[in-house]
């Protein structure tokens, strides 16, 4: 791996030893290997000395992976990608814009993110090139989430679906459990498993816990029911401000999930009672499965990477996953889903070339073979994808009679889809706010 | 930067700048000094003063007096950078929240620096010439060297809670269902969650009220003691009589020292609680204004509401120098 | 008691320049206090204050799976101890991995000119402001005294414009120097000033009519009588230094060349709080050198910040 992040103990020999195992497991040489054949990458042309910082919240082995996938790139244009990534950069790239210190490129995480650094004015738009990209590889919606009054500044990179139901195999075949067709058959399964309710097992396990984003795991059940309930339209409508939280429609979802998250009977497997949800890391969030405490954990595709190592993802594994059910069997599929967004605040031939590769479907295939994501790029090969679940992902987010949302609260104002709104989730859970005092406050924090 | 050096010849760098950075700095304030000492005689002393106060001066404009003054003209503008005249400060005053952010500080306020000296300084006297005496301070110091970040990681260890019939991760639920009690979610029940939290900041900052209070008390000449002792003081009134008299000074700095820390207390309640459960405070709730919500006038002004709480502490502190200032 | 009462109480005995023995007089006079019940109640004190530490300590040896399930006081019943988180925080290399030494070495290039730097201007202003006379010095070094309480948050904006845009090191090591140094003074001043200010009266105008200058004065008698109020005070400035998160998080850019300890360990919680095993271990690591620091500049404190002024 050529890269800052890869830096190597030498110290004892014993040390260097075991780091070259583990760089040998990361996939990683060191430098490009002489057989890299840039045939892919002569349309990006031929750079000296020239470096573009990469600003991003993706830290930990998705980062290596990521730095490993550009690899070949920098060893055939010359363009050297110093890669930052920390967990701080959502709120550190405001005061680095603001002091006019912003990097050249910053992966976003969400589009409100995205969206509020476009209307400071800190963004670039993106080149021709860039543009061209996206409109061949990404949907109208993708590209959309990336356009402001017809400016089009940043391509899609990455995705991930949102809205999987994780469940034990074994546990559903032991007892008889079917997978559920709809909303209705899901709360009738939950009921039933009620019925085996010890001290210790509940139907269901929940996490909000996530340090000072406490909460967002809240986000993702509302966002799951109110696209199901009131329909994509008013999703939007919810989405853009227009239709209040205090709503009959976004009551509604509210509701529903109100009659798993606060029924002591159905939560919190493994836990506690209700008000352990939110002490519960969304990453142990699921455990419980394991365990046999309980049965249903609501979590993203990316909880693939929080099962402990050896356990096997897949239909008949330890492990699997359907999506959340439709309300009724004639409503079409809807899935709700994050992403992230590649924006740049430097305009140079460099920092193009680097926003148009990662826009191409090379990057996309590069990136997916080295497992652990997905993305909603056309040219991407479902094969590719390094595990069963990556695979369902990817033909979800490809599926053409599909109806696909963005994470609401990535796309809310910041002040209530990175704040008010988790926040408003906690105090909902713990019982500080009922549903109408949550919905109403809510409102209130919208700029 | 060796943006591909491998760690040895990063080293070197680094080190390399270390002790440019150093040489530089000495240079620089050896080269002022001497300058200044070898000035004529005639404005000698204005010189010298400007070189012994300036550089201090210089920096502390650039870093925090200017954008201290920004803060305050940010705390009439919204968003936009509109001036709204007193809009932020009546948003505060009408957010339950907010009001919540406030009480809670001035309950720290009140807790923290009282508590820490008091323990600080009764741990100090209770070891004073006892046997082992580094080790105990070293002991109860130990907190001061770890970082806000060390802290919470230490802390989850103890306010963990698992649910009853479950194995107890936590030390304090752990001793509680030893004495037949129900575990408890100590973080997350308002109003307790709150004390939990300052437990911790007295936990860290005691360390720095006894290793200060500690020289003190060494410093209260032995004569006076032993003049009150051959007075018939039993030892409650020769510390009552001598030793707090003799240490005032620093119990005053460590006070307010600690009083400011706590005001501007962040990382605890970043860490352990998101600031979620009402346990907010104000430079809390300042970062997640300004830098979540990119609310930069709401965000300064809870800032000002800070200077506006420090001070009365400003104001005793000055009236103590002045005091001192006579003496002399 | 009132104020002037304690300040009687406390010149009842000035032996300047009589250098006493302090430790035998000391070990004639017996403190009563230091009772049974005091000693009791110091060993309650130092064990509750040890507890949570401890408990990092031991979680730190304790396999992965364990941490998770069971308390770490079932090490006593239930023995086993590992080494791979700190291996596992040490010697592996990648961006997944803790990569401790760099940052390690990037914490020490940080807090050593960062505590430097503020003390020793600090203890130059301090000076200043308690034995030259000029006119607004009570104003000023006022002025300097409030500014403790300006929140960085507020102050870390303007001052990362100045870095990238006036000076252009912006997430280098003499950016987070400098704001480091801005940050300490206040409080460096405000603690040093109160040492220097007791210093007598007479050893420096004594040395005034000798016709020393200023400069003289600072560096024969100032800095070698404040010696162990400068040492301890630095010991507090390292401390906060090594252990700050957020200005280090602005200033250092974040990268592996700059960022300290303390970043890296806010970040091992992992992006999804993977791998929590590594934290206690990882914790530990950068407990080490403020520990050596502290037991390094001990006797500082123990003789007393005032040792060789007013008090023999």
């Amino acid at each position: 791996m050529s890269s800052t992040l890869h830096r190597r103990w030498i110290l004892p020999a014993a040390a260097a030893s075991f780091a070259l195992v583990l760089a040998g497991c990361a996939g990683g040489g060191s430098g490009p290997s002489a057989d890299v054949d840039c045939a892919d990458y002569e349309q990006y042309g031929t750079f000296e000395n020239e470096s573009v910082e990469i600003y991003a919240t993706i830290i930990d082995v998705e980062a290596d992976q990521i730095v490993e996938s550009w690899a070949d790139f920098e060893a055939c244009t010359g363009i050297t990608i110093d890669y930052v990534g920390t967990q701080e950069a959502e709120t550190q790239i405001n005061v680095r814009a603001a002091a006019g210190d912003a990097p050249d490129i910053m992966i976003v995480p969400q589009p409100g993110l995205l969206q509020r650094l476009i209307a400071d004015g800190y963004v670039v738009p993106a080149a021709q090139s860039v543009e061209d990209n996206v409109d061949e590889f990404w949907s109208e919606s993708w590209k959309g989430y990336g356009t402001v009054d017809g400016t089009f500044y940043a391509a899609p990179l990455m995705a991930s679906v949102k809205g999987w139901v994780w469940y034990s195999p074994a546990d559903f075949e032991a007892n008889g459990y079917e997978v559920p067709e709809t909303w209705d058959d899901l709360m009738a399964l939950t009921e039933d498993m009620a019925a085996n309710n010890t001290a210790t097992y509940k139907p269901w396990c929940v996490g909000f816990g996530s340090g000072d984003a406490t909460g967002w795991p809240g986000t993702d059940w509302i966002e799951d029911l109110v696209l199901r309930t009131a329909g994509p339209e008013a999703y939007d409508q919810w989405v853009a401000g227009e239709l209040k939280f205090d709503s009959p429609e976004i009551r509604e979802a509210f509701d529903l999930a109100g009659e798993i998250l606060l029924n002591p009977d159905y939560v919190n497997g493994g836990f506690g009672g209700v008000d352990s949800i939110v002490s519960t890391t969304f990453n142990d969030g699921g455990l419980p499965i394991l365990d046999g405490n309980c049965s249903l954990h609501h979590q993203a595709s990316f909880y693939e990477a929080q099962w402990p190592e050896g356990t096997v993802v897949a239909p008949d594994g330890d492990v699997w996953a359907f999506i959340t059910p439709k309300m009724s069997a004639d409503d079409p599929e809807s899935v709700t889903g994050g992403g992230e967004f590649v924006a740049a605040f430097t305009e140079s031939d460099a920092v193009t070339a680097v926003q148009t590769y990662l826009s191409s479907d090379t990057w996309a295939n590069n990136r997916v073979a080295l497992g652990g994501v997905i993305s909603a790029n056309k040219g991407l090969d479902p094969e590719l994808a390094g595990s069963e679940l990556g695979k369902a992902s990817i033909e979800i987010l490809q599926g053409e009679d599909t109806v696909f949302r963005f994470d609401g609260s990535d796309l809310m104002p910041a002040a209530v889809g990175t704040s008010s709104f988790w926040t408003g989730m906690v105090d909902w859970i713990v019982g500080t706010r009922n549903t109408d005092e949550v919905l109403t406050f809510i409102d209130s924090t919208y700029p | 930067m060796a943006a591909r050096g491998d760690f040895w010849g990063g080293l070197w760098e680094k080190f390399g700048i270390l002790i440019i950075g150093l040489a530089a700095f000495a240079a620089v304030i050896g080269l002022i000094l001497f300058l200044v000492d070898k000035a004529p005689k005639r404005g000698r002393d204005v010189l010298q003063l400007v070189a012994f106060v300036a550089p201090a001066l210089i920096l502390l404009g650039v870093g925090l007096i200017y954008p201290a003054v920004r803060t305050a003209y940010l705390a009439f503008t919204n968003r936009t950078g509109e001036f709204i005249g007193l809009d932020n400060f009546v948003w505060m005053f009408t957010q339950p929240q907010i009001i919540t952010t406030l009480i809670n500080t001035l309950v720290w306020v009140a807790l923290v620096p009282t508590l820490s000296t008091a323990i600080g300084l009764a741990y100090a006297v209770f070891i004073d010439r006892s046997r082992g005496e580094k080790v105990l301070k070293a002991l109860v110091f130990m907190p001061m060297a770890i970082s806000f970040v060390g802290a919470g990681i230490i802390w989850r260890f103890v306010y963990e809670y698992r649910a009853e019939g479950f194995e107890q991760i936590g030390i304090l639920n752990q001793i509680i269902v030893w004495v037949g009690g129900e575990p408890q979610q100590f973080l997350i029940n308002s109003p307790w969650n709150t004390l939990f939290l300052i437990i911790v900041m007295i936990w860290i900052q005691t360390g720095f009220a006894m290793v200060l209070l500690s020289a003190a008390i060494k410093g209260v000449p032995t004569e006076i003691i032993e003049a009150s002792r051959l007075d018939g003081a039993n030892g409650w009134q020769q510390f009552v009589n001598v030793t707090i008299p003799g240490i005032r000074p620093t119990l005053v700095v460590v006070v307010t020292t600690i009083s400011i820390a706590t005001l501007k207390v962040f990382d605890i309640v970043r860490t352990m609680t998101g600031g979620n459960y009402d346990t907010s405070v104000i430079a809390n709730e300042m970062y997640t204004q300004a830098f979540n919500r990119g609310e930069y006038g709401q965000g300064s002004a809870l800032a000002l509401v800070l200077f506006i709480m420090v001070l009365p502490i400003v104001i005793y502190n000055v009236r103590v120098m002045r005091k001192q200032r006579e003496i002399r | 008691m009132s104020y002037a009462n304690a300040e009687a109480v406390a010149e009842l005995d000035e032996p300047i320049g009589q250098k006493g023995q302090p430790q035998s007089k000391a070990s004639r006079v017996k403190q009563r206090l230091t009772s049974r019940w005091a000693t009791a109640a110091a060993i309650v004190i130092a064990f509750i204050w040890t507890i949570p530490t401890f408990g990092l300590f031991v979680s730190s040896f304790r396999p992965a799976d364990d941490i998770r399930s069971s308390g770490w006081w079932t090490i006593f019943t239930n023995p086993a101890f590992t080494l791979e988180n700190y291996g596992d925080v040490l010697f592996t290399s990648g961006a997944s991995s803790a990569n401790l030494g760099s940052y390690f070495i990037n914490s020490l290039v940080v807090a050593i000119p960062a505590t430097l730097f503020p003390i020793a201007l600090a203890t130059m202003a301090a000076y200043a402001f308690a034995w030259i006379k000029f006119k607004g010095s009570a104003a000023i070094f006022v002025l300097i005294f409030a500014l403790q309480i300006v929140p960085l948050q507020m102050a870390l904006i303007p001052l990362l414009q100045i870095f990238s845009q006036v000076l252009g090191i912006s997430g280098s090591f003499p950016a987070v120097w400098i704001a480091h140094t801005i940050f300490g003074l206040p409080l460096c001043i405000f603690l040093l000033h109160n040492f220097i200010a007791e210093i007598p009266s007479e050893v420096i105008e004594a040395a005034k009519m000798d016709g020393a200058s200023n400069t003289q004065v600072f560096f024969r008698i100032i800095i070698p009588l404040a010696t162990p109020a400068i040492a301890s005070i630095a010991i507090f400035q390292f401390l906060w230094v090594w252990n700050d998160l957020l200005v280090a998080l602005v200033f250092s850019g974040g990268t592996v060349d700059v960022a300290p300890l303390t970043q890296r360990l806010a970040e091992l919680v992992g992006n999804f709080g993977r791998n929590q095993e590594r934290l206690p271990a990882a914790a530990f690591i950068s407990l080490i050198i403020p520990l050596i620091v502290f037991f390094g500049l001990q006797r500082y404190f123990v003789r007393g910040l005032l040792a060789g002024s007013t008090k023999g």
